[in-house]
């Protein structure tokens, strides 16, 4: 399998080298069929949200009326749209060797930090106002659901830390940019699922 | 590897951007508004869902019909597949159970 | 110096050869015990012959004999190999220590909720199941990651997908099987441990829980699971009936075909398992059907081996009589099976020991005779020299008898309404047939027994029993064309595939023996620590939270992320072993190979030629 074009759009690895092609060949599906895994995962947990958002499932405790704000909710999606934007224009920077590349995947660092704090105000205010998971089987579902994509979000920050860290101590070696290919699709692929999330949790429960 | 070749492709990230904050905008007014009625509303949202994770995939994941991407396209759409056995059919199953246990 | 697969699997073998000792101690224990420990001795016998015998078998089958099939050198991603491994052996290890301290759950291999919640089970038993559970669940996932890549991305030049061995076609199914069914029972477990730490209502009777949510969780897992055991099964079989029948296998794409289909399908039967959930008629006869279909493409591949044995040169191996007595009793489970699959006959019989009899006539002449085929079949290729045909024979045949034995009356009681699970019963007419299980039972032990003798007998009489031209049976496939055991490097040079017994079509144009144009050197990846890290702490992660030890568990993730990111800023270590080493161990390997095929030649005695064919 000799392929003229890069794979993998946003690497640069050089046409010399059909190792470190193959490798990332190797490391790129693998890293794509974990998030289709991961992609099941979060669906077994969106129907179960879902056959839980009745009023049976609420058992006559807070309904999404009570306890969503839209306006928080809106600022979540652009934030994490928008880090998504600027996760592109980072790997770009990668691609094309620029030395802005640090830069921009400080500023998607920082707003996936932003996204992160104004879901921890949501989850904080929701537990003064009783709506914690105990209550019922549908906040107990919301309660895995939208902190389980915080925790990818979490994770996929330290990841973006880390990856700062080798940038500067290593340098755009292979592995560190394979690495940040990686990292692009795992940014990507939890902007997806938060399309979901919102979509769902969100605009479903206010409509 | 041309700075030609750069410029396009930053440009096909900001299409991707403007086409999905379109997308997100549209259910978010549509809520927001208040006036839409739900199923309508229901409608809107699941559509412009769908067609946003479709842009993502197209612009900032970068699946398409090309034959480098084939492999990737092909494990994508089987995982949509199962997604949609696994999950439409426990919301079928658990929603068919409760109709029946209504009194 | 030793590589990392041969470390892994020999790590697997252990694991798993404990494993089964533990599961035997437990099964003679059978009989007269209190309620709770019966109902203990049955989960603890269910959760273990799935997850910690069946898994890490079918998981190190695949593991020794994919990379030899398809000409690679190892797996994709050796360190995931080992973590996956590790996180295996954790949950086993879980499984031993509840063994010692303190209870196993009480609520079947199952666990279902709201037995297992907190109201009704609150000691520690239901932990230990979650967790073992759940930690295994991951590793087979990335195991599954794992092999799936391999098989995409490690193929040999020219082995496209339709030239690879059908037990390697298996094993793909399998990993995309260990791929989408794991997320459902990680996702179940995780619920209900949430449930029992943290009050939350997931699957509880009160506060909106729905606990039948926790079965069609389950099961959405369960039944890709069995098909995940029973696939590399068929692999097995596949490749011993073409084998030993030196024929061509029959119907190679019906076989892909049939295989891709019932992995599909096996996402869309779930709900059989709970037909009495009082789902509507319509929803029943839809998956009851959808069942139905899969015996579809499974006809298709008995009648593909038939067709493969029809004229052929059969030798009756070991493996070759676990094959036979599959296809006969598969069959009989295959239609039990199909009647189940009817709601209206599942009404009657489901969780009366009929269920009990359908599934072990499954598991056992299916995946575990489909194993231990596998076991004898390749154990030269992994060791050099082969198990000694005697007990082999006496095994065999006791698996078969002991088998029918055990199984068959249950089929008989369930039917008169015996429910399982049922530690004592007043019905005086379920006796006679409870005893001639009994005795059948003694009849499976006795076989096993056998399997060990012979494994000491063949480890006392290796020399006798050595295999020096790698190919002990006149095998297809390339992992036949290696010495036994394999180089570190598995292939001197990667073969470049034109056919698909490959191996054959060398040995019959006379190319399968000359030493490579060319040698290059190849690099390894070196062992490392990293497995047995994560095992310790994933032990202990998992004892901390059974036991609510908080300080532990959050000091054992903690370490478990520590040491992702450490392994982040370590460098892929390799060595690199010279083409003059590679090249002079390989003409050393057809030395001795031209010399033992001479020898035989010049002498007319059939010494070391394939196994079986001087009897045949
Ligand atoms: C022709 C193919 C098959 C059909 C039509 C079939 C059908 C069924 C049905 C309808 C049930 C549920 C019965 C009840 O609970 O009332 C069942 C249970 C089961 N089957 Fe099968 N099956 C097939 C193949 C297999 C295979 C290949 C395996 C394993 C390798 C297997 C393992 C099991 C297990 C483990 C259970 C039940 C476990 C439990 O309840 O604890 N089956 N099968
Ligand atoms: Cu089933």
């Amino acid at each position: 399998m000799t392929q003229d074009a890069p794979r993998h759009p946003g690497l640069n690895l050089g046409r010399h080298h059909p190792e470190a092609h193959a490798e990332n060949e190797k490391l790129m599906f693998g890293f794509w069929v974990f998030l289709m895994s991961d992609l099941i995962l979060f669906g077994i947990v969106f129907a179960t949200y879902a056959s839980l958002t009745n009023p049976m499932g609420q058992a006559g405790g807070p309904t999404p009326r009570d306890v969503f704000s839209l306006t928080s909710a809106a600022m979540q999606t652009a934030i994490l749209l928008l880090s998504s934007f600027t996760f592109g224009l980072a790997s770009l920077a990668l691609k094309y060797r620029q030395p802005s590349l640090r830069a921009w995947l400080a500023v998607t660092l920082l707003l996936g930090l932003a996204f992160l704090g104004l879901e921890l105000r949501d989850l904080v205010q929701m537990v003064a106002d009783g709506a914690v998971p105990q209550r019922s089987g549908w906040l107990s579902a919301f309660w895995v659901l939208v902190p389980l994509h915080g925790l990818h979000v979490a994770a996929g920050c330290l990841w973006l830390a880390v990856m700062l860290v080798q940038v500067t101590l290593f340098g755009l070696t292979t592995q560190v940019s394979t690495r940040l290919a990686r990292l692009s699709l795992f940014w990507h692929f939890l902007d997806v699922v938060w399309i979901g999330v919102f979509s769902v949790v969100y605009l479903g429960g206010l409509a | 590897m041309t700075l030609e070749t750069g410029r396009k492709e930053l440009r096909l990230y900001v299409i991707g951007f403007a086409l999905a904050a379109t997308l997100t905008a549209v259910p978010f007014a549509v809520v927001a508004s208040g006036t839409v009625p739900r199923d309508v509303s229901g409608w809107v949202i699941a559509l412009c869902a769908l067609l946003q994770a479709m842009v993502h995939f197209r612009y900032f994941l970068h699946i398409d019909f090309s034959r480098q991407k084939r492999e990737d396209l092909q494990l994508v759409l089987f995982s949509v597949l199962l997604l949609a056995i696994m999950a439409g059919g426990t919301i079928w199953v658990l929603a068919n159970l409760s109709a029946r246990m209504m009194p | 110096m030793y590589i990392a697969l041969a470390f892994v699997m020999m790590a697997r073998a252990i694991a798993e050869a404990a494993v089964m000792r533990l599961q035997q101690a437990l099964a003679l224990d059978g009989g007269f015990l209190s309620e709770a420990h019966y109902a203990e001795l049955f989960s603890t016998h269910g959760t273990i012959m799935i997850f910690f015998v069946a898994m890490p078998f079918v998981t190190g089958l695949i593991n020794i004999v994919v990379p030899l099939q398809i000409g690679a050198r190892d797996v994709s991603f050796p360190l995931l190999n080992s973590i996956s491994l590790a996180l295996t052996a954790v949950g086993a290890a879980l499984m031993m220590v509840s063994l010692v301290i303190g209870d196993f759950s009480t609520g079947g291999w199952t666990g279902y909720p709201p037995y297992t919640g907190i109201v009704f089970s609150p000691g520690e038993g239901p932990d230990y199941w979650i967790w073992a559970i759940t930690l295994s669940s991951v590793g087979t996932t990335l195991t599954g990651i794992n092999f799936a890549v391999t098989i995409y991305k490690e193929r040999a030049p020219g082995m496209s997908f339709m030239r690879m061995p059908m037990f390697t076609w298996t094993a793909l199914c399998s990993a995309i099987l260990m791929i989408f069914a794991l997320p459902p029972i990680t996702a179940a477990c995780v619920m209900l441990a949430l449930d029992r730490y943290l009050d939350f209502h997931f699957f509880t009777s009160d506060l909106g829980g729905n606990m039948m949510n926790f079965a069609n969780l389950f099961w959405l897992f369960g039944h890709p699971e069995v098909y995940l055991l029973i696939l590399p099964a068929f692999g097995v079989f596949s490749e011993v009936i073409a084998t030993f029948s030196g024929k061509r296998l029959y119907g190679y794409a019906s076989l892909v075909a049939a295989t891709m289909c019932i992995a599909v399908l096996s996402f869309t039967v779930w709900v059989h398992h709970f037909f009495t959930m009082g789902g509507s008629p319509y929803l029943n006869a839809v998956f009851g059907a959808a069942t139905m279909t899969i015996a579809i493409p499974t006809g298709v591949k008995i009648y593909d081996w038939m067709a493969t044995m029809y004229r052929g040169r059969i030798r009756l191996t070991v493996p070759m009589v676990y094959a036979l007595g599959f296809m006969m009793l598969f069959v009989i489970g295959g239609l039990t099976g199909i009647q189940l699959a009817n709601p209206t006959i599942s009404y009657q019989v489901h969780n009366t020991l009929f269920l009990v009899a359908h599934f072990h006539n499954m598991l056992v002449p299916g995946v575990l005779f489909g194993m231990l085929a596998g076991y004898t079949y390749w154990f030269p290729k992994v060791f050099g020299f082969r198990l000694e045909d005697r007990w082999g024979y006496v095994a065999a045949y006791g698996w078969i008898l002991g088998f029918m034995l055990v199984f068959f009356p249950l089929y008989v009681v369930g039917l008169l309404g015996m429910t399982r699970r049922t530690y004592d019963y007043t019905t005086a007419a379920f006796q006679p047939w409870m005893i001639v299980s009994a005795v059948g039972a003694g009849v499976v032990l006795f076989a096993f027994a056998a399997l060990v003798i012979q494994l000491v007998r063949s480890i006392q009489g290796r020399s006798a029993l050595a295999d020096t031209t790698g190919d002990p049976w006149d095998g297809r496939s390339l992992e036949w064309s290696i010495p036994s055991p394999p180089p570190a490097w598995n292939f001197a040079v990667l073969p470049e595939v034109k056919d698909r017994d490959d191996f054959t079509r060398q040995k019959e144009g006379g190319a399968a023996w000359n030493p490579a144009a060319q040698y290059d050197d190849v690099e390894l990846p070196r062992n490392r620590a990293v497995g047995v890290i994560v095992f310790l702490t994933g032990t202990l992660l998992g004892f901390a939270l059974v036991w609510h030890v908080w300080w532990m568990a959050a000091a054992m993730l903690a370490m478990i992320v520590a040491l992702v990111i450490w392994i982040g800023f370590q460098g892929i270590s390799t060595e690199t072993v010279s083409a003059a080493r590679v090249y002079s161990v390989d003409c050393d390997f057809l030395a001795r190979k031209r010399a033992a095929l001479g020898k035989s030649a010049a002498s007319g005695v059939n010494t070391v030629d394939p196994v079986g064919r001087a009897r045949a």
